[in-house]
């Protein structure tokens, strides 16, 4: 399957998966958009108290079976990538 | 007993009645006996659909408020020993029947019928509660669009919270060709974002308007649809069918599903 989401990636149908998988869990949890991005920028708070974050290529997501993943790739300090 | 099957979508357009057609035909021509109900009053459109417009005396209306029997109201389909429609009224609307007197009716003729298989109408209101109310399981249709997969995973919900404990899905319409550019979400796609088993992949083909034209189903024909159909009959009868390869060039739908 991989070499398929390979190729997918960036066109609309993994687009309209993502969206969906986002909406449809913020309705079964009864949690609006805006507070899981609430959690989302609180969570880089808390990181960035202890190392730098790339928040330009943060990825933080809603897997189909409900929990919150998060990539979050941490800065050198003199702010190149590791 | 028989069984007592609902088409749902929530969103309109899906293909709710050509589903009920489809499969309700399939299933008469595997020799079992069927009645189709049009739960959608008001607006119905199974006759048509099943080419039977012309013979509607009574309807379903009329049975809930004995009018006549229920037998008198079912319109036969020729070629067959035991396949009727229960068609519905054109001039009332769906609060001329309640889901308790439909659980009745639905009750009744599963003693009497192998298969009897509901047309749902959209939404999630009235109608949507009078076509669940007596329901063994349901054939959830969607196409692989944000909308349509978003009010399926609302009717998911709503058939759980009704006790209607057996549900599958139906991915309508799909198009490999745009599957296959990453312009359309796949049936697996669609199985990622819902809880819910896969009975059956229908291709959009066009001899699906071909055969609403004339009023003639096309399951079990020669057409991609036709064969789609056919198997998700015989997965309704709880046969083990191995999903068609819609696009035999790339073998995409082979790697995920296996060959036949």
């Amino acid at each position: 399957m991989g070499f398929l989401f390979g190729k997918r990636k960036n066109k609309s149908a993994s687009s309209a998966k993502n969206r969906l998988q986002f909406v449809l869990y913020s309705e079964h949890q009864g949690l609006p958009p805006e507070t899981l991005e609430k959690i989302k920028s609180e969570f880089i708070t808390v990181i960035t108290k202890y190392v730098d974050v790339d928040t330009e290529n943060l990825d933080v997501k809603i897997t189909p079976d409900g929990a919150i993943q998060a990539n979050i790739p941490i800065l050198e300090k003199k702010g190149r990538r590791v | 007993m028989g069984e007592v099957i609902v088409v749902t979508s929530g969103k309109g357009g899906v293909g709710k009645t050509t589903t009920t057609a489809n499969v309700g035909t399939g299933l008469a021509k595997l020799g079992k006996s069927v009645v189709l109900i049009d739960m959608d009053i008001g607006l119905r459109n199974l006759d048509v659909v099943m080419g039977l417009e012309n013979r509607i005396v009574y309807n379903l209306v009329d049975v809930i408020e004995q009018k006549c029997k229920v037998n008198q109201a079912f319109i036969k389909v020729k070629g067959f020993n035991n396949f009727y429609l229960l068609p519905c009224a054109q001039t009332r609307d769906k609060t001329s029947v309640t889901p308790e007197q439909m659980k009745t009716l639905t009750d009744m003729l599963k003693k009497e019928f192998d298969y009897c298989l509901l047309d749902c109408p959209a939404g999630i209101e009235q109608g949507f509660k009078n076509a669940i109310a007596g329901a063994d399981r349901a054939l959830v249709v969607t196409t692989p669009e944000v909308s349509a997969v978003r009010d399926a995973d609302r009717i998911i919900g709503l058939l759980d919270a009704n006790e209607v404990k057996r549900y599958d899905l139906i991915v309508n319409r799909l198009r490999p060709d745009m599957v296959k550019r990453g312009e359309m979400m796949s049936a697996e796609d669609v199985l990622d974002v819902l809880s819910i088993d896969l009975i059956g992949i229908v291709p959009d083909d066009e001899n699906i308007v071909i055969s609403t034209n004339t009023g003639v189903p096309l399951v079990g024909s020669d057409s991609l649809a036709g064969k789609a159909f056919q198997n998700i009959c015989l997965r309704v009868t709880g046969e083990e069918v191995p999903f068609l390869d819609l696009n035999k060039k790339q073998g995409f739908f082979s790697r995920i599903f296996g060959k036949k």
